[in-house]
């Protein structure tokens, strides 16, 4: 049983590698001197590029021989002309703005990961400045991107595991196997997270809520800790989708006593009453903010971290010799990948302890007015 | 923040809102609603089976305790029987002493009685046989001696008159 599945895993990897090395051919060289990427201000970029999203499945580069392992992803594109799909290696890996894809009736190039639609009768996109696009506007992207495609990876990892799980109490009430593992996470999300902050009445409504959000994010997380170089819960538009479902669940699920607390304290003068009033609805806006910003500022800060101790390797190797920079990388990246375990875990816990709590405050029974 | 703004992609958001909401509503109609639902049931199938244990532990107990009580019962019964028993017993004994003895003592008196009134009949007896005897020796004596036979009656009555035999 476990040989035949690692031959199914070595199949697919084999599969995954070969479809690999027929994406590297025909690639523009972005580096066409064949230079490494070894000074301070060229790991600053490089950083910063992949703590971006990015349109295609990049795994690493050969600078020397200008090749590029990895494979691309579609582009779905909305227009001034409607919908556009094509693979995202008709970029060549270019991202400033150089490689014109000509999608029938429109122009798109790519600057700095974001796809722009030329303006009409324009061939090359020209830049002012500070380097922003003049004739070029930005399009809606609706591509299965590096993060999207790490979404997906993860509902698709926890429909099978879970499902899993939910088979398994058919054969018996005690689960076997991994599912075994995962019960106990249910359990704690359950029992530690749900019902004690909102309440043994109410919890069950928002069980599938919590149970999904905790888990997508720990499963990006983790992902993200990954060679893989995911960096899903880091980007702003994800963390802010996820805070935006708490917030409209806590509204729509909040009670008459949730409403009368924002807009007409009990309990305190009138006076008090008018003052109180714009505190707590900017109090009911900053909750999913905090949210928000907690998640993305945490991995963010992670990976740059990891990334910028990686690079110390590089930075430390003409003062401290090859050996000693490495080493020291080594053992840093090392100490703070373990961290980042820790962290992975922590975030999904405090996104979804948070927005329990967020609805418990929501649905709770003032009686003691 | 004008860096975050910039970041901001509306399609990925667009995107994640899209596959967030189609991942919970299969997450909770295949993976959360029946491990949830078996969950629950396992946990009240436990929380049954202890109750019914501690029920049964009742029962037991209950049980226990009327055969304790039962058994205190017979024994004070039986104690209860056994004195009766011996009191019956001692009583009895008792009892046929006292008729035994009165019995007895009514035999003796019967006997004493019978023995006096034998007593005076024999004495009776003993004086009239003593009497003739007295008369046949006193006429045998006489006979010869004495022509008045009346004079010598009348001599040895008034002298066996005198003598008393007790």
């Amino acid at each position: 049983m476990v040989a035949k599945k690692s031959i199914k895993f070595v199949a697919v990897l084999v599969l995954v590698l070969i479809s690999f090395k027929s994406f590297a051919a025909g690639d523009v060289n972005q580096h066409p001197e064949g230079d490494l990427v070894d000074s301070p201000k060229e790991i600053k970029e490089y950083i910063k590029h992949h703590l971006k999203d990015s349109h295609d499945f990049h795994l690493f580069s050969d600078n020397a021989s200008g090749k590029h392992y990895g494979f691309p992803l579609p582009v779905i594109v909305w227009t001034s002309k409607g919908l556009k799909t094509f693979m995202s290696s008709a970029f060549h890996h270019d991202d400033s703005g150089h490689v014109v894809v000509d999608a029938g009736d429109v122009k798109l190039t790519k600057i700095h990961s974001k796809i722009y639609e030329l303006d009409n009768g324009v061939a090359s996109v020209s830049f002012d400045d500070n380097h922003h696009a003049t004739n070029a506007h930005k399009v809606l992207d609706f591509s299965i991107t590096k993060s999207v495609f790490g979404m997906l990876l993860a509902g698709l990892l926890m429909f099978l595991g879970f499902t899993a799980l939910a088979r398994g109490y058919k054969k018996g009430p005690i689960p076997t196997g991994f599912a075994r593992v995962l019960e106990p996470l249910v359990l704690y999300v359950r029992d530690e997270i749900a019902r004690p902050n909102i309440g043994e009445k109410h919890y069950k409504k928002f069980m599938g809520f919590l149970l999904t959000v905790f888990f997508f994010i720990w499963i990006l997380n983790l992902l993200g800790l990954t060679p893989l170089g995911f960096n899903v819960t880091g980007q702003i538009a994800v963390t802010v989708c996820l805070a935006l479902f708490t917030f409209f669940i806590v509204q729509f699920s909040g009670n008459k006593d949730y409403w009368k607390h924002i807009f007409w304290m009990p309990g305190v003068p009138v006076p008090m009453k008018i003052i109180l009033m714009p505190i707590e609805i900017l109090g009911m806006l900053t909750k999913p903010f905090s949210l928000l910003i907690r998640l993305f500022a945490n991995m963010t800060a992670g990976h740059f971290v990891v990334m910028s101790l990686i690079a110390l390797m590089i930075v430390l190797k003409e003062s401290f010799g090859p050996v000693a920079s490495t080493g020291m990388s080594l053992v840093l990246a090392l100490f703070i990948s373990v961290i980042e375990i820790l962290v992975a875990f922590l975030q999904a816990f405090i996104f979804t302890m948070l927005s329990s709590l967020f609805i418990g405050m929501a649905v709770e029974e003032h009686d003691h007015h | 923040m004008e860096m975050l703004l910039n970041d901001f992609s509306p399609g990925l958001f667009i995107m994640q809102a899209v596959i967030l909401l189609i991942l919970i509503f299969l997450m909770v109609k295949f993976a959360w609603k029946p491990i949830l639902n078996s969950l629950n049931e396992r946990e009240e199938g436990i929380q049954g089976a202890l109750d019914s244990a501690e029920k049964a532990k009742l029962e037991l107990e209950n049980l226990q305790a009327d055969n304790q009580k039962l058994l205190k019962e017979a024994r004070a019964e039986r104690e209860e029987m056994l004195k009766e028993a011996r009191d019956m017993k001692n009583k009895m004994i008792e009892d046929a002493k006292n008729e035994a003895n009165e019995t007895a003592s009514k035999l003796v008196e019967q006997a004493q009685a019978t023995i006096e009134s034998e007593k005076k009949a024999a004495i009776a007896d003993l004086k009239s046989q003593v009497a003739n005897l007295s008369i046949e020796i006193a006429e045998k004596v006489v006979r010869d001696e004495l022509s008045n036979k009346d004079k010598q009656v009348k001599l040895v009555e008034s002298m066996l008159g005198e003598a008393t035999l007790n």
